[in-house]
């Protein structure tokens, strides 16, 4: 979505105008084995609650940390990485994203997974077009709207409408899980594929119906740290913080599943 | 003794004056900064030409979802601009020739869709005329329309993204048209209908005809409104600006072709439709 390019672009930039001083920043490791300095985490759009509350944790477990997040569609975010946007730490939605990232050279490392995460039928409030399961979405007049197959929803969907042996049309195909689950808050489609944890976020608005054929189409969301990273010992830190205990147990809470 | 200033006055349209045309060099303060602005228009361009995979080029003209897409934005964004012009017209002549109160703002409100960031203007469209909307719930229960995630929906983005091009462009020439004409026409009895049609409109032709050219480039390439109100499906709404931003997110390649079709289309119609209506020079 353009609001959240834009958004990136000026982390970017910041990141880009401060960078001068990376240097310093990345020896700067004071006594306690706490880190200091400005970390960039390039996130998929699906972990936009649950790293925004582990973001706030792991600044305040290492005070003069300043953590900045872009959330995208992870293949957005593998092309901005291999086009050379600075940034330290990558958090994919699904290995294929950060094998792009891996196989261009950009990481440091091999990728961990930390999470995994299972489609649900998100509805509306009150279920309007009555949907209780997966072949109700190839019903006649109801609408649906899944991710592009280019997204890792829009491939989990894919992969499990084939596995159900499903057809279905959509009215249309969101350019990430975040806009999927967008049309459903305001409902102009009677249901859509996103994840658990997208149904959580929206707890308000939008109710998730679990269906079967979703276990075999669950994403593994890999996380590494990138080798250009300007902040590397924090960007470690990170990533260490998002596979602890705490972190976990946020993504947890927030639906993902352990890896 | 004779006036060489008067010459210079001369109406800019016509050709330049031999004056004009001997009064030395360019200045430097001017031209410096305007090779530069042509440069920075260029460069990007430039840029788009460089990364063409120029040896797989006519294979990927020829997937089939090209030229879907491209024919989809093309009638789209005619279709918006039309629109415009029924709508937009009529508002650039209230906005020029009648005083009521409140039009400074009227006329200031018009911009709005201007400064709005598209897909804000996307989700405001959805609040109006979605199933939920305003007008939208009530189109569904009375007549059955639904307008998102169709191609009239992406009619209808592009038009509210575009409209105040054109009815900026109109209202200019409006103002800039000499009213003396219109009452002249009224003075010899004809009405507003028949001055509005028999001489305003004639009278500020070029000015309508360049609206007509933004409202349209910016019709056919608008993106976020699009997206946001009309979703993303091919064949129904997924204009060139879509299927280039969605080709981005798996093939840079796929997507520089897509940008670079839909750059060749528009140059090739904005050119043609210049040199036409607004008199090559």
């Amino acid at each position: 979505m353009t609001t959240r390019r834009l958004a990136l672009f000026a982390a970017l930039l910041t990141v880009a105008l401060t960078g001068c001083g990376g240097g310093e920043t990345t020896d700067a490791r004071p006594p306690g084995g706490a880190v200091t300095g400005d970390v960039t985490v390039l996130a998929a759009a699906s972990l936009t609650e649950s790293f925004t509350r582990i973001g706030e944790d792991f600044e305040a477990a290492n005070p003069g940390v300043r953590v900045t997040f872009s959330f995208a569609g992870s293949s957005a975010l593998a092309n901005q990485i291999n086009q050379g946007a600075p940034a330290d730490v990558f958090a994919s939605a699904s290995p294929a994203n950060m094998t792009t990232v891996i196989d261009a050279g950009n990481g440091d490392g091999n990728p961990r997974v930390f999470v995994r995460n299972q489609l649900v039928i998100a509805v509306p409030d009150g279920n309007p077009g009555g949907v209780n399961g997966l072949a109700d979405l190839a019903q006649p007049g109801v609408k649906v709207a899944l991710c592009a197959e280019q997204v890792p929803c829009g491939a989990a969907a894919a992969r499990a409408l084939d596995a159900a042996g499903t057809k279905l049309t959509p009215v249309t195909l969101e350019q990430d899980v975040k806009a999927a689950l967008s049309k459903v808050r305001l409902g102009e489609v009677d249901t859509a594929l996103v994840y658990r944890s997208d149904v959580r976020a929206a707890d308000d608005d939008v109710d998730g119906i679990e269906f079967p054929e979703s276990a075999g189409a669950v994403n593994d969301y890999p996380i590494v740290v990138l080798r250009n990273a300007p902040n590397q010992p924090a960007a470690l830190a990170f990533v260490e913080h998002v596979l602890s205990g705490p972190g976990q147990a946020v993504l947890a809470a927030a639906g993902f599943q352990a890896p | 003794m004779p006036q060489p200033d008067k010459v210079a006055v001369a109406p800019a349209r016509s050709a330049p004056s031999p004056r004009s045309r001997r009064t030395g060099q360019v200045p430097v303060a001017l031209l410096l900064p305007a090779a530069i602005g042509l440069l920075f228009l260029l460069l990007p361009l430039a840029g788009l030409l460089i990364r063409t995979p120029w040896s797989t080029l006519p294979q990927r003209l020829t997937e089939p979802g090209v030229l879907t897409a491209l024919r989809l934005s093309v009638q789209a964004a005619t279709l918006a601009t039309l629109l415009c012009l029924v709508l937009g017209v009529p508002l650039a002549w209230l906005l020029a020739r009648v005083d009521f109160p409140g039009r400074r703002l009227v006329r200031a409100l018009v911009t709005v869709p201007l400064v709005l960031p598209p897909v804000v203007g996307g989700v405001a469209l959805l609040l109006v005329f979605g199933r939920r909307g305003i007008l939208g719930g009530w189109l569904d229960s009375t007549f059955g329309v639904t307008l998102p995630f169709t191609t009239a929906g992406v009619v209808l983005a592009e038009a509210f993204v575009a409209m105040p091009f054109l009815v900026i462009a109109v209202e200019g020439a409006l103002r800039g048209a000499d009213v003396r004409y219109e009452e002249a026409a009224a003075t010899l009895g004809a009405g507003r209908w028949t001055t509005f049609t028999h001489v305003t409109l004639p009278l500020v032709a070029p000015g309508i005809a360049a609206g007509a050219v933004l409202c349209w480039a910016r019709a056919l390439g608008e993106f976020g409104a699009t997206i946001t109100f009309a979703g993303n499906f091919p064949g129904r709404t997924q204009t060139m600006p879509l299927a280039v931003y969605l080709a981005l997110e798996t093939d840079l390649e796929a997507a520089i072709v897509l940008s670079l079709v839909l750059l060749t289309v528009s140059v090739v119609i904005l050119a043609s439709l210049r040199d036409r209506w607004l008199g090559s020079s």
